[in-house]
């Protein structure tokens, strides 16, 4: 059984985001990369079936410029048993339609038993990606589980609503998305550190997988158009409480129509 | 310069997370409940830093004293109790066993300690045999096959955990025709009758660290536990003690490290007279003095690391990290202290929990006497 687990990497959460004025896009050279917090738990999750039946065989694929070998790479020393990276020139800055085109054709090329991925990340936060590739690859989909399980053939999951847990099931192949309610990921043994390196990993150019999508640089979607930094803080008028604080603030916010006066 | 690998760095930034997320948010209620965090111990025993300087073959990670080091650095930082849990575990716990335990005694042990299913003490200090540990009273003598142990040891980190399986005691096992004392190192599991490890001490720090003495009356092994040579108890225990200076050296640096990375962000942030603390001199040159310290006891550390691994003479220079290392930390914790004045002293504050527990470092594994002795008798002054 074959799993592919796919993650991503991206600027560090902790760290602030700006926006690129020139691309419009998110500046993500601007700060620290790291292995998306939620596709380490889809990775968890896909190691954790394999702790139980050793016979599994998890792979990490990931789409990104050439540093993201350091997010494969940290998924091999937690344990993955090899890597696949979709790595090329015509992808920066593709959208979530072109991404997915091209993650499904990767995963058509490798094929999975069971595709696990995060609901969404925390750099793009589309969360549509997980239900593209259902569709582009004709695989049912169990959406935003936390909770996984395999047996006879078929993946089981549970969702969780406000109101109820549902409990979702279907044959494999299919994919996977999971929420924050898996449980956290590993830390990687020095072992399992050393051991990455002799791991093996495949780099695909994109015109390897799908000749139609290179060069073409086909986002359909249009990033924001313009962008400008937020201007510093002007003009705060500080209300000072003198025993009346209460009285200016409302005062403050019915000036600015933020609140209604009404007489009781 | 001290120039580590890409798995070293990688390991370092590895356990630096697990230290920051796992182990940093435990540690003010194991300090404040003197308990050790079994939770965090089990973690830390899955992500192999019990198995750091082992071979695979014994359960271990294949890595050296230089990634032990590290790891023990990076846990030192914010918790001292687990970072001397880990550098007592491998350096006295299971490093013996693996340096001088014949081929079945290492079988039977080291895979469970390597994993960090299961910790092992040392237990050399006596009440009378401290810096002089050839002052060992505890005896064992052999009667049907067994060694029958009486006597009683102090201070002896990690023998009464919840996981631990075995405490290795020095005793004396014979006198020559001069009376000298034969010292012998003899391996005690866990819950052999007459074996009883008494309630934990009342400690300064290291509070979530578990201490005990212990008493032997009658308790009885197995001829087949005398670790390494009958009165190559003594010449063991000395190479342990060297080699385990190193990882301690480790732990005051990680501490000194900690105590400048806390007071630094807090010398930016903290205001008082309309300015940061930092912005006064005095509170400047503070922290470019415990960075001149840190950096000191880094270089000292991995100087003595990097030759224990290559074989070469280490002693002096381990000797030398251990008091380097040990007075950085302390030295370090009493100006950050300083530094978060009354904030410094209570105990939620990681800087506060340094002040307690840094002064033990100059004491544990030699004191800082008993380096300059090792240090001046290597100048050839005995
Ligand atoms: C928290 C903790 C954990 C410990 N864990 C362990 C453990 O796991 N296993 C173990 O075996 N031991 C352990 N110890 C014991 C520790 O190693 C000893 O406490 C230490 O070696 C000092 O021995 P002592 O306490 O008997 O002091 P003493 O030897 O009585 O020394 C008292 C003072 O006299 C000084 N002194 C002694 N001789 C000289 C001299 N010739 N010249 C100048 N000054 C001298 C010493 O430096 C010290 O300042 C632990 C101790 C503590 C506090």
């Amino acid at each position: 059984m074959r799993i592919i687990v796919l993650i991503k990497h991206v600027p560090d959460t902790w760290e602030e985001r700006v926006l690129d004025p020139v691309t419009g896009r998110l500046d993500r050279s601007a700060s620290e990369r790291v292995v998306d917090e939620i596709t380490e738990r889809a990775l968890e999750a896909a190691l954790a079936l394999k702790d139980r039946d050793k016979s599994i065989e998890v792979v990490a694929l990931t789409m990104g410029p050439s540093e993201s070998t350091g997010a494969i790479k940290k998924a091999l020393s937690m344990g993955a048993d090899s890597g696949i990276h979709l790595v090329d020139d015509a992808l920066a800055g593709a959208d979530a339609m072109t991404t997915a085109a091209t993650l499904a054709a990767a995963l058509r090329d490798a094929g999975a038993d069971l595709i696990i991925a995060g609901n969404e990340s925390t750099d793009g936060r589309g969360g549509v990606i997980p239900a593209m590739l259902a569709e582009h690859l004709g695989l049912p989909a169990l959406t935003f589980v936390s909770e996984l399980s395999i047996d006879g053939g078929r993946v089981r999951g549970e969702r969780a609503t406000e109101t109820a847990t549902s409990v979702v099931s279907a044959p494999l192949p299919a994919i996977v998305s999971i929420t924050e309610g898996m449980p956290e990921p590993r830390f990687p043994s020095f072992k399992g550190i050393m051991g990455a390196k002799k791991k093996p990993v495949a780099s695909h150019p994109l015109a390897d997988l799908e000749p139609a999508l290179a060069g073409s640089r086909s986002s359909a979607s249009s990033v924001v158009l313009t962008c400008e930094q937020r201007p510093g803080r002007t003009g705060a008028d500080p209300i000072v409480d003198e025993g009346d604080a209460g009285t200016k603030l409302a005062g403050w916010l019915i000036e600015r129509r933020l609140a209604e006066q009404r007489l009781v | 310069m001290i120039d580590f690998d890409d798995d070293q760095l990688e390991l370092q930034a590895m356990v630096r997370g697990f230290a920051n997320e796992v182990v940093d948010p435990a540690a003010y209620e194991a300090d404040r409940t003197k308990t050790l965090p079994m939770e965090v111990v089990r973690q830390m025993g899955e992500m192999g830093l019990f198995g750091l300087p082992f071979p695979e073959e014994y359960g271990g990670q294949g890595g050296t004293y230089v990634e032990l080091c590290l790891a023990i650095e990076e846990l030192a930082r914010v918790d001292q109790s687990i970072a001397v849990t880990l550098e007592a575990g491998v350096g006295l716990g299971a490093m013996p066993i693996f340096r001088s335990g014949t081929e079945e005694q290492k079988q039977q042990w080291l895979p469970r300690l390597t994993s960090g299913e299961a910790l092992a003490g040392f237990g050399l200090t006596e009440a009378e045999a401290g810096s002089d540990a050839g002052a060992t009273r505890t005896t064992a003598r052999l009667e049907g096959g067994e060694w029958v142990i009486d006597g009683s040891k102090q201070f002896i980190t990690n023998s009464g955990t919840p996981i631990t399986e075995l405490v290795t005691v020095t005793a004396v096992t014979g006198r020559d025709e001069s009376g000298k004392a034969e010292l012998s190192a003899i391996l005690v599991p866990t819950g052999t009758p007459g074996f009883t490890v008494e309630p934990a001490y009342d400690k300064v720090g290291w509070h979530a660290s578990d201490t005990h003495p212990l008493t032997f009356q009658g308790a009885r092994v197995p001829e087949a536990n005398l670790l390494g040579e009958r009165g190559r108890g003594f010449a063991n225990f000395i190479q342990t003690l060297d080699e385990g200076r190193v990882a301690f050296a480790a732990l005051g640096t990680g501490a000194a490290q900690g105590c400048l990375d806390e007071s630094i962000a807090y010398a930016k942030s903290r205001k008082v007279f309309g300015r940061p603390i930092g912005a006064n001199q005095h509170i400047a040159f503070t922290l470019a003095r415990m960075e001149a310290r840190v950096h000191q006891a880094r270089l000292a550390t991995y100087d003595a690391a990097f030759r224990l691994v290559a074989g070469k003479p280490f002693k002096k220079q381990a000797s030398i990290a251990k008091m380097v290392a040990s007075e950085a930390a302390m030295d370090n914790a009493r100006d950050a202290t300083q530094i978060f004045g009354g904030y410094g002293f209570m105990n939620e504050y990681r800087v506060a929990r340094h002040y307690r527990d840094s002064k033990v470092i100059e004491i544990g594994e030699g004191t800082t006497e008993v380096q300059l002795m090792i240090i001046a008798r290597e100048l050839g002054f005995s």
